[in-house]
């Protein structure tokens, strides 16, 4: 079973005799649901600093070769880190489930 | 192999050279004994070439041996009496996370109060944890121990951390012979430790200590079990080979001295039980019919052995020196336990005496055997523990 990591295990014999896990994508699922606010990038302001994509904790930030960066709401936990460091105040945060027309 | 007069504390540190230990965290302070400096010192002068991590406190220490051992690191560190109890939290993941450390524990007495003489309760109050547990009687017992502890330790089937404990004072600071080996002649014996696959390695990414839910938390405590149980049966095997190579055999995990045809046996642990040959001698010379069984393991618990030996007994003089506070002596209470579901059901009487390093001396156990003798002649066991020498 070397390198082998079973999330599944039926008994003893499929477990290693201590808990570890291979790096995976969502190995807990999409962590992105536990969002409560939604960063939006106004891409007309952004200066493509990078900024962003340096603090992101989650590292969920890609950037394009000219540093635009796109944010992946999959697992994007809506920290607002982004939003705070961004130099230009371009990226809003967004409250899950409203939109402008909504919060009238 | 050549002869050496070192106390306790000197001769650990140079088991660390003789194992080829990779990395030492510690805390050189009190409680601590002389161990961490001794090898701080052996480290500055060239003669051992591992890494020695300084850290602010006991539980950063054994924190900084568990991401160590997790690297694949031959793994050692030293304490006593509230540095170990600082250790606590640290001392469960090394076993949850099956990493082969070793710990050379100076068995001090807890505060308050203060106190830096010896008394069990340290590393009794550690039974639980996991950890296998080793009580010695000497210096050279210490020295040879903690050798055999990592080849024990890093064993596939065991995969669990080993307390060596040495009695304060006592062993720590007399001085004493014992024989020690090159570490040439130790590679004989000890390998360099082969970490499991989920070792810590940038190259091969894993985490550590995951979240794991009811499905499976109990499939991993029983594996732990299991390892801390197999124990018993690879340190037959380590003993074994450690004496054809060097001629060094201590007793197993009780070791028993003219018990064949004891009628009372003395159990103990630590220093108290290598002075109570003694007065088995003279109470054999008096005509009693009384042995010793030094309790050299106490987890796992040999409850074969004890079991064995309490089908030919018929009565145990059990010297603590340690409480379990509000019930007895913590290992008076396992034979107890052990010898619960047997047929013959032998006294025993559970003796606490020597706490914060009052001598016990060979008048002193030869009383506390006497005490025993009486009990089995009255057929009665009288109190549930009695307290030696207590003013």
């Amino acid at each position: 079973m070397v390198n082998e990591v079973n999330i599944d295990p039926k008994s003893r014999a499929d477990m290693p005799t201590t808990s570890y896990s291979k790096p995976v994508i969502g190995a807990t699922g999409k962590t992105g649901s536990w969002r409560t606010f939604t960063p939006q990038i106004d891409y007309d302001e952004c200066s493509r600093c990078r900024t962003c994509w340096l603090h992101c904790p989650e590292a969920v930030i890609s950037l394009d070769e000219d540093g635009t960066p796109h944010i992946d709401l999959d697992y994007c936990k809506g920290c607002a880190c982004c939003a705070e460091v961004c130099p230009k105040k371009c990226i809003a945060m967004i409250r899950e489930g409203f939109d402008e027309e909504e919060s009238v | 192999m050549k002869t050496q007069l070192m106390s306790a504390n000197y001769a650990a540190a140079r088991a660390v050279m003789s194992a080829r230990v990779e990395v030492v965290a510690a805390y050189p302070i009190t409680p601590a004994t002389t161990v961490p400096e001794q090898i701080a010192l052996l480290h500055e002068t060239g003669q051992w070439p591992g890494q020695f991590i300084l850290v602010e406190s006991e539980h950063s220490a054994m924190f900084a041996c568990i991401g160590a051992s997790s690297t694949g690191a031959r793994t050692f560190t030293a304490t006593s009496s509230n540095g170990l109890l600082l250790m606590d939290e640290a001392l469960h993941w090394a076993t949850a996370a099956r990493l082969p450390i070793v710990l050379a524990n100076i068995n001090r007495s807890v505060s308050p109060s203060w106190n830096i003489h010896v008394t069990h309760d340290d590393s009794m109050s550690k039974a639980t944890t996991g950890w296998i547990q080793f009580y010695v009687s000497s210096v050279d017992e210490f020295y040879h121990t903690i050798i055999q502890a990592f080849k024990l330790a890093e064993d596939e089937r065991v995969l669990m951390p080993v307390m060596v404990n040495a009695d304060g004072f006592v062993l720590s600071h007399t001085l004493s012979t014992y024989d020690y080996l090159e570490p040439e002649e130790v590679d004989k014996f000890l390998p360099p430790y082969k970490a499991p696959h989920w070792v810590m390695d940038p190259k091969n990414p894993v985490s550590h200590g995951n979240i794991v839910f009811p499905e499976h938390y109990m499939e991993f405590r029983y594996a732990m079990h299991e390892g801390t149980h197999n124990a018993l049966k690879v340190y037959e095997e380590v003993e074994r080979e450690y004496k054809k190579l060097f001629g060094k055999y201590f007793g197993g995990p009780i070791d028993c001295y003219k018990c064949d045809d004891a009628e009372v046996v003395f159990t103990s642990q630590g220093s108290v039980a290598a002075e109570a040959k003694d007065a088995i001698d003279e109470l054999r010379e008096e005509g009693y019919k009384v042995g010793n069984a030094r309790m050299r393991m106490i987890r796992p618990f040999p409850v074969d052995r004890i079991r064995e030996l309490g089908s030919r007994v018929k009565g145990f003089a059990s010297l603590d020196r340690s409480v379990s506070y509000g019930y007895g002596g913590p290992v008076a209470n396992d034979i107890r336990a052990t010898m619960y579901n047997t047929k013959h059901r032998p006294i025993i009487k559970s003796y606490i005496g020597g706490l914060g390093g009052r001598d016990m001396t060979v008048s002193d156990i030869k009383e506390v055997i006497l005490d025993t003798v009486k009990a089995v002649e009255l057929g009665e066991t009288g109190p549930e523990e009695t307290w030696h020498d207590l003013r």
